[in-house]
C-alpha cells in the first residue's frame, strides 16, 4: 500500500484511539509545567490537529509544506503563537508535535501487524511527515517569541522614562541608561505631552542615571531644550556628575540651561522660581532642647 | 612599547556602539583608569565609534592593552571602508558637521584622548587612533 494512503487509513479510522493515547502522553508531560494548557483546550486543539492530519493525507500527498497540509499548518502556527505568548519552552511546543509520533505509530502497528514491510514504509512516511510539521511549529514559535521580545524592549524603553509631577507645574524626568535615538524620540515626546498636560513651568532633566554624556547625547538634550521652551517650560538640568562635567567641557559642548548637582537642589530651584518657599514649621525635637 | 593584549569589536549596529562603550569601560577599568579617565575614554571610544557608523557605514575597533616601561595605557583604532575624509583639516574643526550633528565628535576625541592620530584616503576610508595612558 502507498505510505500516504496507509497512513491516512489508519489516521482516519483510528483518530479516537490516537488522540487519547497522544493526550495521555502531553498530560503526562504537562505536570511537570504546572499544567499550563488547560486540559479542556488541549483536547480540542488535538482532536483538531488529528482530523486535519486525516484530510491532509486524504488530499494523498506527504508533503508537510504542500496546500493539503494548509489548514494543519495554520492551526499549529496559531497553537505555538499562543504557546509563545503564555511562556512555553520551546521544549515543550516542539514535544506537542513530537510526541504525535508514538501514537501514529502503534495505530500503525496495529493496523498492519508487526513485521510488516507495509509498517516500515507507513513508519518512515510519517516519521518524516511529523518532524517537519514540527520544524513548521517551531519557526512560528521562535518568530512569535522575537515578536514579544520586541515588544518588551519598546514597553521598557517607554516605561523607563517617567515623567514625575513633583509640584503644581514642576515636573522631573529621571533619565536612566544609554540613551539611544529610539529612546530618546520617546523621552522628548512623552516630556513635550506632560508639560502640555500639567502646563508645566518648570522640567527638571535628570541625567545622574545616564553613563555617558556624548555629543549626541548633548545634542538631544539640547533639542529637548528647545522644545520645551517652545511649550513655555524652562528647564534645568540636574545630576551631572563630576566626571561627566569634565568630559562636557573637553567634547566643547555647552547645555546654556540652569544646572545643578542633584535632584533636590534642582527642586529648590524650581520652587522659587515660581515664588514658593519650603519652611520648616517647627524645629525637630532633639534641636529643641 | 608592548601590546600586552589586543581584541576587535565589529560597529555595524546602533547596539554595537553601545557595546563598544561598555567594553571599553571594562578595559579602562583593568588597567586601573580612574573615573575620570575612564570617562573620558568611553566619551572618545563613543564619538569615533558613532562616526564609524554614521560616516564610515560601518567598520570595526581594534582595541589594545599596551605599556610602555611601568606605565599602562589603552589604545583603540577605530577603522572603516567608508568614503574617507577629503579635508581633515575642516573636519577636525569644531562645530563642522555634514550630518546635523555638533560637530564636536572628532575635536573633542581629540581634547580627551593623550593621543590622537587621524588618516583618511577618499574613497577608501578612514582611520582614528586614540589612547589614553594610567
Ligand atoms: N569615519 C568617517 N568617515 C567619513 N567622514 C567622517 C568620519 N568621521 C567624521 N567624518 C566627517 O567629519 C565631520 C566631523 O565629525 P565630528 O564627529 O567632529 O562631528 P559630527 O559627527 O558631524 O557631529 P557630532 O560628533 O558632534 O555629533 C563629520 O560631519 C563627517 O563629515
Ligand atoms: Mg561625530
Amino acid at each position: 500500500m502507498h505510505g500516504a494512503e496507509l497512513l491516512r487509513k489508519v489516521v482516519v479510522d483510528d483518530a479516537g484511539g490516537i488522540r487519547d493515547a497522544w493526550l495521555a502522553i502531553l498530560a503526562a508531560g504537562m505536570t511537570a509545567h504546572g499544567g499550563r494548557a488547560r486540559e479542556g483546550e488541549l483536547r480540542t486543539q488535538a482532536g483538531i490537529v488529528v482530523s486535519q492530519l486525516g484530510e491532509g493525507l486524504a488530499a494523498g500527498d506527504l508533503d508537510a509544506d504542500g496546500s493539503g497540509f494548509a489548514p494543519l499548518r495554520e492551526t499549529l502556527a496559531d497553537i505555538s503563537r499562543s504557546r509563545a505568548l503564555q511562556g512555553f519552552t520551546p521544549t515543550d511546543t516542539a514535544n506537542f508535535v513530537f510526541s504525535l509520533k508514538e501514537p501514529v505509530f502503534e495505530a500503525l502497528g496495529r493496523a498492519c501487524g508487526s513485521g510488516s514491510p507495509d509498517l516500515a514504509t507507513g513508519v518512515v512516511s510519517a516519521g518524516k511527515l511529523l518532524d517537519r510539521l514540527a520544524l513548521h511549529t517551531m519557526e512560528t514559535f521562535l518568530a512569535s517569541r522575537e515578536e514579544v521580545i520586541g515588544r518588551q524592549g519598546q514597553e521598557i524603553a517607554e516605561l523607563s522614562t517617567p515623567v514625575v509631577r513633583l509640584w503644581d507645574g514642576i515636573l522631573a524626568l529621571p533619565l536612566i541608561g544609554t540613551l539611544d535615538s529610539a529612546r530618546t524620540g520617546v523621552v522628548m515626546e512623552t516630556l513635550l505631552q506632560a508639560i502640555v498636560d500639567e502646563e508645566a513651568e518648570i522640567a527638571i532633566i535628570d541625567i545622574t542615571g545616564v553613563p555617558t554624556v556624548d555629543t549626541l547625547v548633548a545634542q538631544h538634550l539640547l533639542k529637548t531644550v528647545a522644545a520645551a521652551r517652545l511649550m513655555g517650560a524652562d528647564c534645568i538640568v540636574s545630576g551631572i556628575r563630576p566626571q561627566i562635567a569634565q568630559t562636557m567641557v573637553h567634547l566643547g559642548v555647552e547645555l546654556n540651561v540652569v544646572s545643578k548637582a542633584t535632584l533636590a537642589d534642582a527642586f529648590a530651584v524650581a520652587l522659587r522660581r515660581t515664588g514658593r518657599k519650603v519652611v520648616r514649621q517647627q524645629a525637630p525635637t532633639e534641636e529643641r532642647r | 612599547m608592548a601590546v600586552t593584549r589586543t581584541e576587535t569589536l565589529p560597529i555595524r549596529t546602533g547596539d554595537d556602539v553601545v557595546r563598544v562603550r561598555q567594553r571599553v569601560r571594562a578595559l579602562a577599568v583593568e588597567i586601573g583608569l580612574g573615573l575620570v579617565d575612564q570617562t573620558k575614554i568611553v566619551t572618545a571610544a563613543s564619538e569615533l565609534a558613532r562616526n564609524t557608523l554614521d560616516y564610515g557605514g560601518g567598520g570595526d575597533v581594534m582595541a589594545e592593552i599596551v605599556q610602555a616601561g611601568a606605565r599602562l595605557g589603552l589604545r583603540l583604532t577605530f577603522d572603516d571602508q567608508g568614503p574617507g575624509i577629503a579635508d581633515i583639516e575642516q573636519a577636525m574643526t569644531d562645530h563642522y558637521t555634514s550630518g546635523g550633528g555638533l560637530g564636536l565628535g572628532l575635536g573633542g576625541a581629540k581634547r580627551l584622548s593623550n593621543e590622537f592620530h587621524i588618516a583618511s584616503m577618499p574613497g577608501k576610508g578612514t582611520r582614528v587612533t586614540i589612547a589614553r595612558w594610567k
